[in-house]
C-alpha cells in the first residue's frame, strides 16, 4: 500500500524541486533544469506505482486476482457486476488549523479520479519538461521557467489529491497563478503580458463563484450532520441525503458552476483560453489543454452529486451544465474554423473539446466524460507539442498557417505523422482514443433521453474533423510559404550536439533556417503522446470496460444507486457508425475545399456568409463586448464619479491633513528636537570631554607613578579593612 | 615558636622591595627590589607552614621561587629592549604611555 499511502509525495517532490530550482538553478551545470526533470520523473514513477496498486485494490475488492478477473471478463462478455462491493479511497490527513471548534484539514483522497488524474499530469508535466530542454534552449528565463512549470505541477496535483474542497480552492488559485506567470513568460512584448492578465482577471470571474460555492458546501454539510466541513466525502452524501434543501444545492451547483466555466473556457467566458496562447508552446500543451483546464472538468467530476441534485440532472430536462457546454462544443467549434493562427486553432479545439466533457457532465455521463479528459490530454498535448515543433524548426517561431507554413510534411515527416494522429485521435475515428472517449459521450447523451446534446455532439463532431483537416492542410500540404524557401541549404542535423552546453547560442546558424526536423528530444515526447493517442481508448472497449470498472467514481451508495449512474449506456454500433461517417465526411469536405475541388471565395461573394465570417472572426463580438461596453460602461461614469471625490474630498481631508502635519512637525523641530534632545546629547559630550581632560592628567606615563598609586590603593584598602575589622 | 621575629624581618624585606620599585630609576634595580618582596612573602609562607606544621607553606614558597625565576626572565628581556630602543635602562625614560 505505499504508493497510494504516500501519495501525498506526489505533490511534495516537484514542491521542493521549485525551491530548489528558484535558490540555486542558475548555478547548476543545466540551470535548474535536471531538477524539474527529475522530480517530475519521481512523481510520475509514484503515480504510476499508485495507478498499479489502485487497479489491484480494485480486483481485490471485486474478488479475485487481476489476472482472474480479466479472464472472467472475457468469458462473461457484458456481464456488468451491479452489487459488487464499493471500493473505498484511501484517505489521510492532518489538521491544517483549528478555530473557533472548527477543525479543518488537509489531506489526501485517493481514489480512481485522482488515480487517473495524477497518470495524466505526471506524464504529460514530465514530457513537456523533455520538450522544453530543446524548445525553450537559450531562453533569458530558463531556470525560471522550471522553477514555474515545478511550482505548477505542484499545485495542479494538490488540487487533483484534496480530500477537502478548501485544499481544492489553494491548488486551483495555485495553478491560475502559474498560469499568468507562464502566459507572460516573455513579459517583455506587451501582448504576452496583455494576455496573461486577461487570463488571470478572467478565470478569477469564475474563481469567485469557487470562493462562494466552497463556502456553502461547509454548509450543505452541516445542515446534513450538524458539523460543518470541507470533506468532499461528507458533501457528497450530503448532497445526496433528503436533509438538504433544494434550493442551497442548487445555489451551489451555480456557483461551482461558474467556477468551471471560468477555468475550462466555458461559453462566455472562453475567450481568455486562445489569447494565453501567447505563451511558450510547452505551456500551452501542459496547461491550456491537459491539465489545469480540466481542472474545471474535474471539479464537475469530483462533486458530482452536488451537480446532479442541483440541476437536476437525472431528469432528461435542459440544465444549464449541459447547455453551457453544448454551447461551448459548437461555437469553440465555429471559431476554429477561422483562425490563422495554428495554437489558436488547436486553443479553441480545447475549448470546443472542454464542452463536450461539460456536456458530458451535464447529460448525466461521468465516466464518460472523465474518459475523454483523459484521452484528451494526450492527443491534444500531442498536437500542441506538435506545433510547437513545426513553429520551432519549420516556421521561424511563427505560428501563421497562412503566412508561414504550408509544405511542411517532407521536411519534417515525425511532427508530420504525429500530428496527423493526434488529428485522427481528436475527430475521433475509428479505432483511436477520441473515438472510444467522444462516442461514449454520445451514447450517454442517448441513452439518458438527452437527443438534443446527442445532436449538438454530432455536429461538433463533424466540425472538429473539418477544422482539423484545415489545419493539417494549411501547415503541412501544399506550397511553403515560409520567408526562407523550400531550396534553401538543408540543415545540419541537430541531434548530434548536446542541446543544453549551446545554451549561449541563441542566434542559430543561417542553414538553421530552412524548414528541418526537430531533434529527439521533441520528436520522443510526440511519439509516446501519439502512442497514447492510438492506445488510450482500448481501456474502455466496449464489453471489457476496464476505465469504467478500474476508476469508477467512489460516490455515497445512495448516489451510486440512481439508475444513470449505475447502468451507464452501452456500446452502440450505429451511433459509432454514425459519428466517424460524419467525421469523415467533414475531413472529405475540407480536403475537397482546399484541393480546390469545392467553389471558393463563398464568403466574399455571399452578403450572408460573409457576415457570418465577419462574426467569427470577430469572436463573435464578445472581447468587443466585454472590453468596450462593460469595462468602459464601468469605467467612464465611475470613474469620472471617483475623481471628483478624489479632487473635492479626498484631497481636502489631505491638504488639511498636511498642514496640520506641517504645524507639528515644526514645532517639534524647534523645541523637542533642537533644545530637548540636542540639547541632551551636546551635554553628554561636554561632560565626558571634560572630565577625560581632568583625569587625563593622571596617566603621566612613568611606570613607578603607576606603582606608588597601586601600592596607595592597598595600603588604603587595607587601612580602611583593618579599621573597619 | 618565634613567630613575630620572621614575620617582621619579612614585613622589612618587603617593605625594602616596594621602596626600591618605587624610588630607583635603574630597571635591572627595580627588579631586584620585586625579587626582595617576592622573598619576603616566601618567609611569610614558611615561616607560618613551619607555626601549624604543615608542608604547604615550603611548596608555595618553592612555586613563587620557579614562578620569580620566569618572571625575572621575562623582566630582563623586556629591560633589554628597551635599553635596545632608547639606549637607557632609566624608567623615567619610558614615558610613551603618556596621556
Amino acid at each position: 500500500m505505499f504508493f497510494l499511502d504516500k501519495a501525498w509525495l506526489i505533490p511534495l517532490i516537484p514542491a521542493l524541486s521549485f525551491v530548489v530550482i528558484l535558490l540555486f538553478g542558475k548555478r547548476m551545470p543545466r540551470h535548474g533544469s535536471e531538477v524539474g526533470v527529475v522530480a517530475v520523473g519521481a512523481s510520475f514513477a509514484l503515480s504510476c506505482g499508485a495507478a498499479v496498486r489502485w487497479i489491484m485494490r480494485v480486483q481485490d475488492a471485486k474478488g479475485g486476482s487481476a489476472l482472474g478477473a480479466l479472464g472472467r471478463s472475457i468469458g462473461h462478455l457484458g456481464a456488468q457486476g451491479g452489487g459488487e462491493a464499493a471500493v473505498l479511497p484511501v484517505l489521510h490527513h492532518v489538521t491544517w488549523f483549528q478555530n473557533g471548534g472548527v477543525r479543518l484539514t488537509a489531506g489526501i483522497q485517493i481514489d480512481g479520479l485522482a488515480v487517473v488524474m495524477m497518470f495524466v499530469v505526471t506524464l504529460i508535466s514530465l514530457l513537456v519538461h523533455v520538450y522544453s530542454l530543446e524548445y525553450m534552449r537559450g531562453d533569458v528565463r530558463f531556470t525560471y521557467f522550471y522553477a514555474a512549470l515545478s511550482l505548477f505541477t505542484a499545485s495542479m496535483l494538490l488540487l487533483v489529491v484534496a480530500d477537502n474542497t478548501l485544499q481544492l480552492l489553494v491548488g486551483w488559485e495555485l495553478v491560475g497563478v502559474c498560469s499568468f506567470m507562464l502566459i507572460g513568460h516573455w513579459w517583455e512584448e506587451k501582448p504576452n503580458s496583455d494576455a496573461a492578465l486577461k487570463a488571470f482577471l478572467t478565470t478569477r470571474t469564475g474563481d469567485i463563484g469557487l470562493l462562494t460555492g466552497v463556502i456553502m458546501t461547509f454548509f450543505i454539510v452541516q445542515r446534513a450532520t450538524g458539523v460543518g466541513s470541507f470533506n468532499i466525502i461528507e458533501l457528497n452524501s450530503a448532497a445526496s441525503s433528503s436533509k438538504v434543501g433544494h434550493t442551497l444545492i442548487l445555489w451551489c451547483a451555480a456557483a461551482l458552476m461558474l467556477a468551471i466555466v471560468g477555468k475550462s473556457g466555458q461559453f462566455p467566458l472562453h475567450t481568455w483560453l486562445p489569447d494565453a496562447m501567447a505563451g511558450p508552446t510547452p505551456v500551452s500543451a501542459l496547461i491550456h489543454a491537459a491539465t489545469m483546464v480540466v481542472a474545471g472538468v474535474y471539479l464537475g467530476a469530483r462533486v458530482y452529486p452536488v451537480f446532479f441534485h442541483g440541476f437536476s440532472i437525472g431528469d432528461g430536462g435542459i440544465n444549464p451544465m449541459a447547455a453551457i457546454g453544448g454551447i461551448t462544443v459548437l461555437v469553440g467549434a465555429a471559431l476554429a474554423f477561422v483562425q490563422d493562427d495554428i495554437k489558436k486553432v488547436l486553443a479553441y479545439s480545447t475549448i470546443s473539446q472542454l464542452g463536450y466533457m461539460v456536456m458530458a457532465l451535464g447529460v448525466g455521463a461521468w465516466t464518460a466524460a472523465v474518459f475523454h479528459l483523459f484521452t484528451h490530454a494526450f492527443f491534444k498535448a500531442d498536437l500542441f507539442l506538435g506545433a510547437g515543433s513545426v513553429s520551432h524548426s519549420g516556421s521561424h517561431h511563427s505560428f501563421d498557417m497562412k503566412t508561414d507554413m504550408g509544405g511542411l510534411k517532407k521536411y519534417m515527416p515525425q511532427t508530420y505523422k504525429t500530428f496527423v494522429i493526434g488529428t485522427l485521435a481528436l475527430a475521433g475515428i475509428f479505432p483511436l482514443a477520441g473515438f472510444w472517449s467522444k462516442d461514449e459521450i454520445l451514447a450517454n447523451a442517448g441513452h439518458n433521453d438527452y437527443k438534443l446534446f446527442l445532436v449538438v455532439g454530432l455536429i461538433g463532431a463533424f466540425m472538429t474533423a473539418a477544422y482539423m483537416t484545415r489545419c493539417v492542410y494549411l501547415t503541412f500540404h501544399g506550397e511553403y510559404r515560409g520567408a526562407h524557401g523550400p531550396h534553401a541549404i538543408p540543415h545540419v542535423d541537430e541531434a548530434e550536439h548536446d542541446p543544453i552546453d549551446t545554451m549561449a547560442s541563441v542566434e542559430h546558424d543561417a542553414e538553421v533556417h530552412a524548414p528541418h526536423e526537430s531533434n529527439r528530444l521533441i520528436t520522443t515526447p510526440l511519439w509516446v503522446l501519439s502512442f497514447f493517442a492510438v492506445f488510450a481508448g482500448f481501456l474502455n472497449f466496449p464489453h471489457f470496460s476496464k476505465f469504467e470498472k478500474w476508476f469508477d467514481p467512489h460516490f455515497p451508495p445512495a448516489f451510486a444507486e440512481i439508475p444513470t449512474i449505475a447502468h451507464p449506456a452501452a456500446f452502440n454500433v450505429f451511433l459509432a457508425i454514425g459519428s466517424v461517417g460524419l467525421a469523415l465526411s467533414g475531413i472529405a469536405i475540407a480536403w475537397a475545399y482546399y484541393e480546390g475541388l469545392l467553389p471558393q471565395g463563398l464568403s466574399s461573394r455571399n452578403a450572408l456568409l460573409g457576415a457570418g465570417r465577419r462574426f467569427l472572426v470577430n469572436k463573435l463580438y464578445l472581447d468587443y463586448l466585454y472590453e468596450n461596453v462593460i469595462v468602459a460602461g464601468i469605467k467612464g461614469p465611475i470613474a469620472a464619479g471617483v475623481y471628483w471625490v478624489n479632487q473635492n474630498i479626498i484631497d481636502n481631508v489631505l491638504n488639511y491633513a498636511g498642514k496640520g502635519t506641517q504645524a507639528v512637525g515644526r514645532f517639534t523641530y524647534n523645541i523637542i528636537d533642537q533644545k530637548g534632545v540636542d540639547g541632551l546629547v551636546n551635554g553628554i559630550g561636554t561632560i565626558t570631554g571634560d572630565s577625560g581632560a581632568e583625569v587625563r592628567r593622571l596617566q603621566t606615563g612613568r611606570l613607578q607613578f603607576y606603582a606608588l598609586m597601586l601600592v596607595a590603593a592597598v595600603v588604603i584598602f587595607a587601612g580602611s579593612l583593618w579599621i573597619f575589622t | 615558636m618565634l613567630l613575630n621575629e620572621f614575620l617582621i624581618l619579612a614585613a622589612f624585606l618587603f617593605c625594602t622591595g616596594v621602596y626600591g620599585v618605587l624610588a630607583r630609576k635603574h630597571a635591572v634595580l627595580v627588579l631586584m627590589s620585586i625579587e626582595l618582596m617576592l622573598a619576603g612573602v616566601n618567609l611569610n609562607l614558611v615561616a607560618f607552614g613551619a607555626f601549624h606544621g604543615d608542608v604547604i607553606g615550603q611548596i608555595f614558597a618553592l612555586f613563587v621561587l620557579t614562578i620569580a625565576a620566569a618572571e625575572v626572565g621575562i623582566g630582563l628581556a623586556i629591560v633589554l629592549l628597551i635599553y635596545r630602543n632608547l639606549h637607557s635602562a632609566d624608567l623615567d625614560d619610558v614615558d610613551t604611555m603618556k596621556g
